[in-house]
């Protein structure tokens, strides 16, 4: 599979990054380059395989059913939270206008 | 009896730390010492910020506690050097993007803590390539880290690998006793090999991921890189150990890898994969592997051909498997919570998000986020991803079947030398076949580490690589450091910085 100009810029649109025609010109064949290069995967016989999710068998654990049983991440920390925010106001994220 | 200041930075860990216990020189000594190097060394681009005063309030506290006779901590009195992936309280932690500029979390990584808490202070934040992508140093914002190895006669700025390359540049220059790198696929060991160095990546979910800048989850792994295995066995105890902030993290005891280490390798079984004699490998390569096959053996381990069978799909799978988990780690850096925020005027949020990203990530982390949207996209994710998946099943279990014939493996860490600064900006996939021979412990999960092992023709550095058993790091470090006993390499760049 290779993908076209158009495709990128889907994919572009998709991921949130803004991309000039240029930068998706110059894309386009870097793009193609690795993925006919993954395609040798598709010779790989797979039948009865599960596909791996965890690398080192592990159990999934439930933290205490307790208000800030951990401190460092639990409630009460809205300065914190908020202290690298670029734009922060009246305690809260402040974004664009998203309602015309 | 006071060292001359100069010499303090020829130290290892291990040798600060017990100089520090028996008191040949306070650790204030030590941090003023290797502060002044760092100072004198920024031609090498190894560092994003540094903090002298980090070094030294951890020196005077250790100082202190000496005066008290209290313990001084496993890592006591020894400045470090700490990549910029993992968070630092109060001091700016980029990733070395400028999507992350200025960022000073307001926390402490559960890794930086425990140094911290061993006694170990911070001598600066360590550049490396953007979001950990490269394997070479050249994707970081910041500038390209330069290594302090050149070719003999030669004057051309020689790439200390990636992405842990401030990490391999600062110890090899010895402006830092050791430093934190972190591994998905290479990155401590790569640049290790490159720059006359060890590292150690242990098993998967060993060291907390708590407060690391996330690439690919479920490759993500901290490790210790220094100068000898000793010194990485140290230090690789004081940051592993059970978080319970990181759902990955293996609840297990952190064994005593330092006071168990030995390097008499009776009994053992070391294997030599016959699939990473590849095409195109290096001949010197090829022949530092055979000498590391001779000092195994001398060891007194016996050698055994394995085969590894999956090995030539272990990197396009990992070429999907961690940007598709790169796409959605990085989806938080959205101009709203924290970081860089490029609002273009009567902009709404969709182009906020979109100006933002495409302003603070650079062409790496674009590259490898758009492949990963691709591949996880409506209509490809099973072509691509799930199929990446099956392969990762697969190369693990060619793991587990070498298991029963051996309980280590020998390979080369690297297919060639380091390389100079800029010689393989082309194409990406000429820089993603670094990885080859590292790539498949990742996405096994398996501990591995690269110690020196000699110089090519040209006076660079070659590394040789030991893969263990899951939870074996013990059989790592000690099959490193029978090499490291007999290849005795005493090398050390020529000061040009």
């Amino acid at each position: 599979m290779s993908v076209d100009k158009a495709t990128v810029a889907k994919i572009a649109s998709l991921a949130r990054i803004a991309m000039s025609d240029a930068e998706l010109e110059r894309m386009v064949p870097e793009l193609n380059g690795i993925l006919n290069w993954v395609e040798q995967l598709g010779e790989v016989d797979v039948t009865g395989v599960e596909p791996m999710t965890a690398v080192i068998p592990n159990h999934l654990r439930l933290r205490d059913d307790v208000v800030n049983a951990d401190p460092l991440t639990g409630g009460g920390k809205r300065d914190a939270v908020l202290a690298n925010a670029p734009a922060a106001e009246h305690g809260f994220f402040g974004v664009p206008k998203v309602i015309e | 009896m006071l060292a001359p200041v100069t010499d303090l930075t020829s130290l290892g860990v291990k040798a600060i730390r017990d100089g520090v216990v028996s008191g040949d020189f306070t650790a204030r000594e030590v941090a003023e010492a290797f502060n002044g190097a760092v100072a004198e060394a920024s031609a090498l681009n190894a560092f994003i910020v540094t903090t002298p005063d980090h070094a030294l309030a951890a020196a005077e506290a250790i100082d202190a506690r000496r005066a008290q006779g209290e313990p001084l901590g496993t890592m006591g009195g020894v400045p470090i050097g700490m990549k910029d992936l993992f968070a630092t309280k109060g001091v700016q932690t980029t990733a070395a993007s400028h999507i992350l500029e200025g960022f000073k979390p307001e926390y402490e990584s559960t890794v930086s803590q425990k140094l911290w808490d061993a006694g170990a202070g911070m001598l600066g934040k360590l550049n490396l390539d953007q979001f950990a992508m490269g394997s070479s140093n050249e994707t970081s914002y910041f500038g390209n880290v330069s290594s302090p190895w050149r070719k003999a006669g030669a004057n051309a700025a020689m790439s200390p690998g990636g992405s842990s390359g401030g990490s391999s540049a600062s110890i090899a220059a010895r402006i830092a006793p050791a430093a934190t790198g972190t591994d998905t696929g290479g990155s401590i060991r790569q640049p290790a090999a490159f720059a006359g160095i060890s590292g150690i990546k242990p098993t998967y979910g060993r060291c907390s991921r708590w407060g690391v800048v996330a690439f690919a989850s479920s490759l993500d792994q901290a490790g210790p890189m220094a100068r000898s295995v000793e010194d990485c066995a140290i230090m690789l105890e004081a940051m592993a150990g059970f978080d319970p902030k990181d759902a990955t993290s293996l609840d297990m005891p952190v064994p005593n890898w330092e006071a168990s280490l030995n390097a008499d390798l009776r009994g053992k079984r070391i294997g030599i994969p016959r699939e990473y004699r590849m095409d195109g490998t290096d001949a010197a390569i090829l022949e530092s592997w055979e000498q590391g096959k001779a000092w195994l053996r001398d060891a007194g381990a016996e050698i055994v051909d394995i085969g590894l069978p999956h090995t030539k799909y272990a990197l396009p799978a990992y070429y999907i498997i961690a940007p598709a988990e790169a796409s959605s780690n990085l989806a938080r850096y959205d101009g709203v919570r924290y970081g860089l925020r490029d609002l273009p005027e009567r902009a709404g949020l969709q182009d906020m998000y979109a100006a933002t990203r495409a302003a603070g990530f650079g062409d790496e982390v674009k590259r490898r986020v758009l492949i990963g949207t691709y591949v996880l996209s409506a209509g490809f994710y099973d072509a691509y991803y799930t199929q990446a998946q099956k392969i990762r099943a697969l190369v693990a279990r060619d793991f587990e079947q070498a298991w029963a014939t051996c309980d280590a493996i020998l390979a080369p860490t690297t297919p060639t030398a380091s390389f100079p600064l800029g010689s393989l900006d082309a194409d990406p996939l000429t820089m993603y076949l670094n990885d080859v021979f590292a790539v498949p412990a990742s996405l096994a999960g398996l501990p591995a580490m690269s110690v020196p092992a000699m110089l090519n023709a040209d006076g660079l550095p070659l590394g040789l690589q030991i893969v263990g058993k899951p939870f074996d790091e013990q059989g790592v470090l000690d099959a490193g450091l029978a090499i490291q006993q007999r290849a005795g390499f005493e090398a050390r760049p020529e000061r040009w910085w």
